[in-house]
This record gives C-alpha cells, structure tokens and sequence, in this order.
C-alpha cells in the first residue's frame, strides 16, 4: 500500500464527497426551512442527468448541457413545488413520505416513458477528459478533479448567498420562525418556491456533472439520495455547514473503508474470506459513522433542533 | 334475469380458461436500473410466442423491481391465484435463490431464461428446473480461458457481491491458471469506480477482468477509460450488450467479451430472429433477448408433444430440447443446464452503432462444473 496510492483514494473520497454535499445541501435547505423530507430529490437528480445526456447528444455542448440540467431539474422543482409540495407543509412526515415517493414513482416512469429504458450516453467533454499528473507522480482523472473544484465553488456561492445576501436572510430567518417572517411581510410562499428550485438545481447540476462518469438511467437517483440522508443526518439535519463536513466524512469513510478494510482483515485472514468480509463491513461503514455520531450527538454534528 | 347474468358469466369464464390450455407465468425485472435486460427478456419470449400463431397460451407478465421480497410474493400469487404451469423471466441470482426452489417444490415447471445460481446447478438441481441460458459460471469460464490462452499471466478481477459476482470470479479463476493481482468485490448497485481503478493502476497488474452488468459496467467502462489506466481489459458479454454498449460509447470498442450467443452466429433461426426483432421492435436484440427468445420456443416445442399436465412427458419433452435455437445445436447436460459452445465477441462500430463481432471460440461444447453433484 503506497503513499501515492492512499493520496489517489483520499482525493477520490473527496470527489465523493463534494458531489454528495451538491445533493445534500438542497435536501437541508428544504427540510431546515419548509421542514419538509422530499424524496423525490433523487428523481431531480436524475431530471438533471437526462436533460444534460439530451442536450448534449443534441448540440454536442457540455456547457450547454450543465446548463439545461439546472434549467431543467429547478423548473421541475417549482413545479412540482407549486403543484404537490405546497399542499405538504402543514401535514404530518409521514403524509409527505408518501407524497414524494409518489413523485418518484411518477418521475421514474415518466422518464422511461419519454427515453426509454435503456441507459444514455453522456461522456466527458475531450477537454476534461484524460488523466493528468500531480506533483508526486500520481495520474488522476481532471474530470474528478474539475468536480472537486466545482463542487467547492458550488459550496462556496451557497455559503455566500445565504450569509451575505437579502435572499440568505430571509432563508435563514424562515429557518427560525416562519410566522415571524410572513408577518414582516415576507412573501413567504414565493420563498419558499425558491428554496426549493434552488435546492433542485443543485441537485441536477450533481446529476449532470457525475451523469457524465457514470449510468445515465432510471432510478439512478435512489442510491444517492439514501447517502444524502445519511449526510444530512450524521451532518445535523437544517445546516448547511453540517451538509458540508457530513458530506466529506461520508465520501471519504465509504471510499478509504472500501479499500483499507479488506486489507486490514487481510492481516490476519486468508485473502478470500478478508476481502468478502471486508467488503461487506466496508458497506456499512457509512452506516456506522452515523450511529457512532448520533450517540456522540442526537442532533448531528451541527443539528439546532432535535 | 340474475340467473341469466350468472350463466353468461360462467359461460365467459368457460370460454376464457378454453382459450387459454397453457398459462405461464414470467416474472422479471421492468422498472428501475435493471430494466433493459427483463424487457430485452419479456421482449425475445413474446416474439417467439406471436411468431408460433397459438392463440391457447397466456403469458401473465409482472415486474419484480429487481427485488427478492416482491419477486417471492409475485411467485406466490402465480402459483396460488393464477394457477399458472410454468414460471419464467427472472434476471437476477439472488431473486432466482428466492423464488426457484419454492416453485419446484410446488410441483410447476421453472425455465431460467437468464440467472443460472451455482447453487441449482449442483446439489440443488431440481427436476422441473432448467436452465436455458447458461449455468452463472459459464461465461465467466470462457473468459478466463481466453485470458489465458491470449497469454496473461496476473489478472485484477472484480465482480459485485451477490451469489452471481461470487460465481464469476470462481468461474474465472477456474479456467485462467495464472495469478491474481487483486481479486475485489464491490457493492451490488455500485455506481462509483474510482477506488478500485486505482488499486489497480497500483496493483501490476497485465489485464483486468469484470464483471459488472447493467449500469455497473457502463460507469466501471467510463471511467476506466478516463483514468489512463492502459491494461487490456475481458468481460463476459453481460457488460457488453446490446442494451448498453450505446451508453459506453468508444471507451468500449476493441474489448474482447464472451458469449454463447451473438447476432451474427449464421444459422436460418438467428439471422430471422435477428431481423424479425428489429422489426418488431426497432432495435438490435441483445443476448438476453436471444435467451428470452429461445426459451419461449424450447417451452413451445414441448407443448407440441406433450401436456402441461403430464408432468412426466412434458419434463421429457423439455429435457430433449427439440427446437431450433438461435444458438445451432442445443442441448441440455444431466443437470438441465447447457452444453454449448462460447465465443469471445470484439465491440465494434457498425455505422453509428456499437455492437460485437465473433472473432474466436473460448470453449468448445462446454459443460458446467456442478452437473456431477446433480442428483435427481
């Protein structure tokens, strides 16, 4: 087990990581501020990944292509927003479960309806495409290090819209006291709209951006939004911060337990048997993590309220 | 005027159940990721089923989401509420664990148009069940016996785990004789491959085997593409389908697959198939297409001798495999499960489409390693 090669699988949890925190952020946001649990955010990152993979074969543009994906998955968002989501915000969570898994269902196979299913193509662009070399000799994908970047400035612009801007202020104090706000004056309905576009375009855009390293194709959302719960979860459940540092934990312990666990059990079993048992304690890991959070502490890491 | 309804009603049942002497029951996967190869399945049985005119079969077809519990309970209502004589259609090994031997013991007939478990191949045979397609290992054997006779001595191999991605990597191993480099399982649904591309770009490796169906293989084959990582890469042809070698793209052309069946295998049952497929459907069919296809016809050259409701000479029937296959010759080994020949395919560019091309034989009337521990 080389330096080099512990330094290609920590970057690799990294890129995990900040596209989890992309799918994360949104679900936060939407469940700190309308304190709704949507699970058609994973439907929204398919939207995403589907109208980029359209897009492109059309025009042959990236750029275009990432742009539909947000176009797309945050007008399906204040769609269904509009039309089901706000009808929502008052009832129990078991009644918005339900509500949303139907979306899913809808979305899953309106999709199929409209594209078939058979997987998409989506590649990457021929200038992200290609491994380069980092200092130290190691060959990594730019196209992984691109996501990193963009998820950072992803990252990066969220903190700074909900810090420093008037929209920020509003979101937060809607996270606060929703009453209080709509009675400043707040047109809290057209907020919340936005909240909810916002967290779909983020979703989308991961859509896109990961579509195009991976399986363009029904219910390729699912698996995510099951890891962006944890996030969320391990992360304390409203903050954006937590999204964030959850998001990295996550992607790192799923990417380095992966691989040092069957080494690990390697030690002192024979190979076959390490690497199964590895393996499987591997893909609880996550699972783990999160326990171990939630004994330390019941709201999450940066959780206010329980 | 009420007695007048009920007599017209008992006389539609009559005439229903009249029409339909042979009910079968398929039962495979339509929605979510693993959707291409049950409609690519459901899709080759029904053009068999519609070419050969008959108007006394039902097909009752439902979706089982690629999960065992729901795919348990459709078998469930087949058998107990449908009343249907043969089961079909699954896809995966570890819904076939849950539903085969269940329905065995019933007393109905299940024909695997695709997942063939080890473990019913061996101690686990079971006089009604037959296997159409291929017992798990088989294309994996193959694979390993190309790799070894194309001169690769250390190969990284990796399959998800679940009892087919166990089966692969032992059928593999079975055939190849050289060393391991790595030897990796990932998760079922795993849609992120960048770990382990770089365990084996660290690994010295010469070639890397896998196995990753579905979607799997379209992300695995993406980003090995992208990583630099030059080694030659073999799979079994459930990477390299039909279904998904359009999403892939170039990042697949020139990889060596093996399968017992290819669209161009010249025999006058493959290249109708073949050609009324594509018009049925506007696609190329892909092997599990072929599969679908063959079982249906397998079922139907037995019905032509014998009654569901003779089990005895409807097994017999079965087991004689009289039907032109899309493969040439087939026929079944002591455990019900193919003998048959498996080439190694070269993805190619037809025009703007991907698609393979036989360039070789891997094994030669091969036969599973389990027929021995059959006992029925």
């Amino acid at each position: 087990m080389s330096a080099l090669l512990i330094i290609e699988q920590v970057l690799n949890g990294l890129q995990f990581g900040v596209m989890l925190f992309l799918m994360a952020a949104g679900l936060t946001l939407i469940f700190g501020v309308m304190g709704l649990i949507n699970l058609a955010h994973g439907s929204l990152y398919m939207i995403g990944a589907f109208a980029a993979a359209a897009v492109a074969g059309a025009t042959g543009s990236f750029i275009l292509a990432l742009g539909a994906a947000l176009a797309a998955a945050a007008i399906a968002g204040a769609l269904i927003e509009i039309t089901v989501i706000r009808r929502l915000y008052g009832k129990a969570h078991l009644d918005q479960v339900l509500a949303t898994f139907a979306l899913i269902l809808i979305f899953s196979e309106g999709t199929r309806w409209v594209f078939g299913s058979f997987p998409l193509f989506l590649d990457i662009p021929d200038y992200l495409s290609g491994p380069v070399t980092l200092p130290g000799g190691i060959q990594y994908p730019f196209y992984r290090l691109t996501l990193i970047a963009a998820g950072l400035l992803v990252g990066l612009g969220l903190w700074f819209l909900i810090e420093r801007t008037r929209v920020g202020i509003q979101i937060r104090a809607g996270e606060n006291d929703r009453e209080m706000i709509a009675a400043l004056g707040i047109d809290i309905t057209r907020l919340y709209t936005l909240v909810f576009a916002i967290g779909a375009a983020l979703a989308g855009l991961a859509g896109a951006l990961v579509g195009a390293i991976q399986s363009v194709q029904v219910g390729m959302g699912e698996p995510v939004l099951i890891l962006a719960f944890v996030v969320i979860v391990i992360g304390g459940i409203g903050s954006i911060k937590g999204a964030f540092i959850g998001a990295l934990l996550v992607g790192l312990t799923d990417t380095l337990g992966g691989i040092f666990l069957p080494e690990l059990f390697k030690l002192f079993m024979e190979p076959g048997a390490a690497t199964q048992t590895g393996s499987a304690l591997a893909s609880m890991a996550i699972y783990i993590l999160m326990s171990l959070v939630l004994i330390w502490r019941p709201t999450g890491l940066f959780g206010a309220r329980a | 005027m009420k007695k007048l309804l009920m007599a017209t009603a008992a006389l539609a049942l009559g005439a229903t159940t009249a029409l339909a002497e042979t009910k079968i029951g398929m039962i495979t996967t339509l929605s979510g990721g693993g959707a291409g190869l049950g409609i690519d399945v459901r899709d080759g049985f029904m053009l068999a089923i519609k070419q050969s005119g008959r108007d006394d079969i039902e097909v009752v077809i439902e979706d089982d989401q690629r999960k065992p519990d729901i795919a348990v309970q459709l078998a469930d209502k087949m058998v107990q509420s449908e009343r249907v004589d043969i089961l079909t259609g699954i896809i995966w090994s570890n819904l076939a664990m849950a539903v085969i031997p269940s329905v065995t013991a019933q007393g109905k007939f299940y024909l695997s148009p695709n997942a063939g478990p080890s473990a019913l191949a061996g101690q686990g045979c079971h006089q009604n069940y037959f296997n159409v397609a291929w017992q798990n290992d088989n294309l994996h054997e193959a694979a390993g016996a190309y790799a070894a006779e194309a001169g690769y001595k250390n190969s990284f191999i990796l399959a998800p785990n679940y009892p087919a991605g166990q089966d692969a990597l032992t059928g593999y191993k079975r055939m190849f004789g050289g060393e391991l480099a790595g030897e990796v399982y990932t998760q079922l649904g795993q849609t992120d491959y960048a770990a382990e591309i770089a365990q084996i770009r660290a690994s010295g490796a010469d070639s890397v085997f896998f196995f990753l169906p579905g979607g799997m293989g379209i992300s695995f084959l993406k980003q090995y593409a992208d990583s630099g990582v030059e080694l030659p890469v073999i799979g079994p042809a459930f990477s390299f389908d039909q279904g998904i070698l359009q999403a892939v793209g170039d990042a697949a052309l020139g990889v060596v697959n093996t399968s017992q069946w290819n669209k161009d295998i010249d025999n006058p049952t493959n290249n109708a198939f073949v050609e009324t497929f594509q018009t049925e459907y506007g696609r190329l069919p892909s092997l599990y297409a072929s599969q679908g296809f063959d079982t249906a016809n397998l079922i139907l050259s037995a019905l032509d001798k014998a009654e569901v409701s003779d089990a005895d000479a409807f097994r017999d029937a079965l087991r004689a495999a009289d039907f032109s296959s899309t493969r040439g010759a087939f026929k079944f080994g002591p455990n019900h499960h193919p003998i048959q020949t498996i080439y190694a395919r070269e993805v190619i560019k037809e025009g703007d489409v991907y698609t393979n091309k036989i360039i070789g034989v891997a094994l030669e009337d091969h036969a599973d390693a389990y027929a021995a521990d059959c006992k029925m």
